[in-house]
């Protein structure tokens, strides 16, 4: 891969951690309210699986979502609004974080309840597949959503469809605060696509090349009418699952053992120092103007007149 | 106008609709070959593999790709075999469908249609036989329409399929053979419009879905004492067309509202909060089945269904 294409790669990494950074902050400042997933350390599954989409694919992502977004392109100025509660939100501050919808980017939505995102992809595919636009859709999904009745009944029906759908997981070994294998039958979850019949891959997640190349065969799949695929990408959330939770439930040495394969740092490492230096001084700049811009923009009018249903 | 039968008319409906828009698909279990009540026979042969379309028993997930296909630009009809069903959908329909529009900050609506069979009196026992309206009552972004005629359960079928929103259309089971003129190619019967289909000065009677002929029946029994009934339709649940209901009641300052479900929670709730909102002078009662399951047995189901003169009694106590 070429040193441009690494340093996008890093970029688009880089934009995420800071975003989610500075959340972590505005919320110890009581700045954004109510409640937040953030996903520092996960960064390599989203970055990687939707640079190879195209325009018209379609992403459903999670409460966990935050990345998915700016992987997609989604104005971060306007992800920090929506956050902030503000009127430029990208739902006009009606949303929040976890029910953030950019369909301009493809982004049809992040889903607050765990499995929510499997299925809205799963619509997408069946649209793609029905009308024959030759697009395909991927779902994120934690580890904690493979035991949702969505996860079983969705592969099953993608997979009898062929539906042009990646799967991904993002395994971060912890559903909300309990341990994967405590709640998890089988301990592993690509063999559970196997069952249906659905190509499965176990994907390192914080090696940002090797899930871009496991994406870049779904989606090839996807689109020669191969049908769905799953990607067991194995990740680490370097917060705990919330606001409220420190993750202190995990041992230290998990932690440290996974900090140690931090997927910024491993990309960092394939790049010149001074391409670093000049991603890392971009991306700390572009983040502080979009929290700026999003930080002046007003709160939205409560009493502007609001209708839960389109009506002509 | 063609007889039809309410069963021959939803399949007309959706026939229609998917002839004028070819993004109306069709999704559910054994809608091929055409369900168990038979509402959808003809329909693959005339449209196709790609738009009526067998789903597995997953009720949730093909509501929920449907939710998602009709985000994509599709007009999803889906059918879920029995209202008691819809308990298994109902995180997709109130999470997902009907917050979208909102929620996305009216990027786009989610044009879907949620299609049911509910009612007692075919010996299918509790959990086959119920009108679960209140699972669904009182979501915001939700419209629930309930068909008592053939007519309209044509109509109200066309109306939901081209509502840019997500309605769930109860079909009553024991309706299904009724018999009625249908206009063909029609128009449909708007969503938020109830019909008075008897007037009468004297008490107001308000009913839905099957509900409605025993309401029509104790208007005759109260007519022989000459008590003169006005009898609406109410037609769609959800939003509900106070006009109609607070208009009738202000002439006749008395309601007795006619429910195949539960007590309490359900719509004769809401209709009697309407009323009474629009005028507080209204002296109500309403008329429900027990506070139980239903049962299987032939002559407990059938005393758990409200009848003509339970209806007649409850309005004859208004005084």
């Amino acid at each position: 891969m070429e040193q441009r294409e690494l340093e996008r790669l890093y970029a688009a990494m880089l934009r995420t951690r800071r975003f989610e950074d500075t959340v972590h902050l505005l919320f110890l400042q009581n700045e954004i309210e109510g409640t937040t997933h953030l996903c520092q350390g996960q960064e390599a599954v989203s970055v990687g699986v939707c640079d190879v989409l195209e325009p018209g694919d379609t992403v459903a992502a999670t409460y966990r979502g935050h990345g998915a977004c700016l992987a997609m392109g989604v104005d971060p100025s306007r992800l920090f609004a929506e956050l902030l509660g503000r009127e430029t939100g990208l739902n006009g501050g009606r949303g929040g974080s976890m029910n953030v919808v950019d369909l301009e980017h493809d982004v049809i939505g992040c889903f607050g309840i765990v499995g929510g995102s499997i299925a809205a992809a799963t619509g997408a595919a069946l649209a793609s597949n029905l009308t024959g636009d030759g697009a395909a859709a991927v779902a994120f999904f934690g580890d904690g959503a493979v035991n949702q009745a969505y996860f079983h009944e969705c592969l099953n029906l993608a997979a009898v469809r062929r539906l042009p759908i990646v799967y991904t997981c993002e395994n971060n070994l912890y559903g909300e605060w309990t341990p994967l294998e405590k709640v998890t039958a089988g301990g592993q979850i690509a063999p559970r696509a196997d069952a249906y019949g659905i190509p499965a891959s176990d994907v390192d997640g914080n090696d940002v090349l090797a899930v871009r190349e496991a994406a870049e065969e779904a989606l090839a799949r996807a689109r020669g009418g191969g049908g769905p695929t799953f990607l067991e990408c194995r990740t680490y959330r370097h917060k705990g699952h919330s606001r409220v939770d420190p993750g202190k439930y995990r041992p230290k040495e998990e932690v440290e053992e996974w900090l140690a394969r931090d997927p910024l740092p491993r990309l960092a490492e394939r790049l010149a120092p001074e391409a670093v230096d000049r991603i890392d001084k971009a991306v700390e700049h572009e983040i502080e103007t979009a929290l700026e811009e999003a930080r002046t923009a007003a709160f939205p009018d409560p009493s502007r007149v609001a209708s839960a249903t389109k009506e002509a | 106008m063609p007889e039809r039968s309410y069963r021959e008319a939803v399949r007309d409906g959706i026939a229609e609709e998917m002839e004028r828009d070819s993004s109306v698909i069709l999704l559910g279990e054994d809608v091929e070959p055409g369900g168990v009540f038979n509402a959808t026979p003809g329909l693959v042969e005339r449209f196709g593999k790609d738009r009526v379309i067998d789903m597995p028993i997953s009720e949730l997930a093909f509501t929920g790709a449907a939710f998602g296909a009709a985000v994509k630009g599709l007009r999803p009809v889906v059918e879920i075999m029995f209202g008691d069903f819809l308990g298994l959908v109902v995180d997709t329909l109130v999470n997902q469908s009907s917050k979208y529009w909102y929620l996305s900050n009216e990027q786009a609506s989610v044009p879907l249609v949620v299609r049911s069979a509910v009612g007692a009196g075919g010996r299918f026992g509790a959990c086959h036989s119920q009108t679960p309206t209140g699972w669904l009552l009182g979501e915001p972004g939700l419209k629930l329409v309930a068909p008592a005629t053939p007519a309209d359960a044509k109509g109200l079928i066309k109306a939901a399929i081209r509502d840019e929103n997500p309605v769930v259309v109860f079909e009553h089971k024991v309706l299904y053979g009724r018999k009625g003129g249908v206009p063909e190619n029609g128009e449909p019967t708007p969503i938020g419009r109830a019909a008075i289909r008897r007037t009468g000065g004297d008490v107001t009677i308000a009913a839905a879905l099957a509900a409605v002929e025993t309401a029509l029946a104790a208007a005759e029994e109260l007519a022989a004492d000459g008590i003169e009934a006005e009898v609406i339709d109410l037609r769609t649940l959800s939003p509900l067309d106070s006009e109609t209901i607070v208009g009738s009641v202000t002439q006749t300052g008395r309601l007795v509202v006619v429910e195949e479900g539960p007590p309490s929670g359900g719509y004769s709730a809401e209709v009697v909060a309407t009323a009474v909102e629009g005028n507080g002078g209204v002296s109500v009662r309403r008329v429900t089945m027990p506070n139980l399951p239903i049962p299987f047995s032939g002559p407990l189901e059938d005393a758990a269904v409200p009848d003509a003169e339970a209806v007649a009694r409850a309005a004859r106590s208004l005084g």
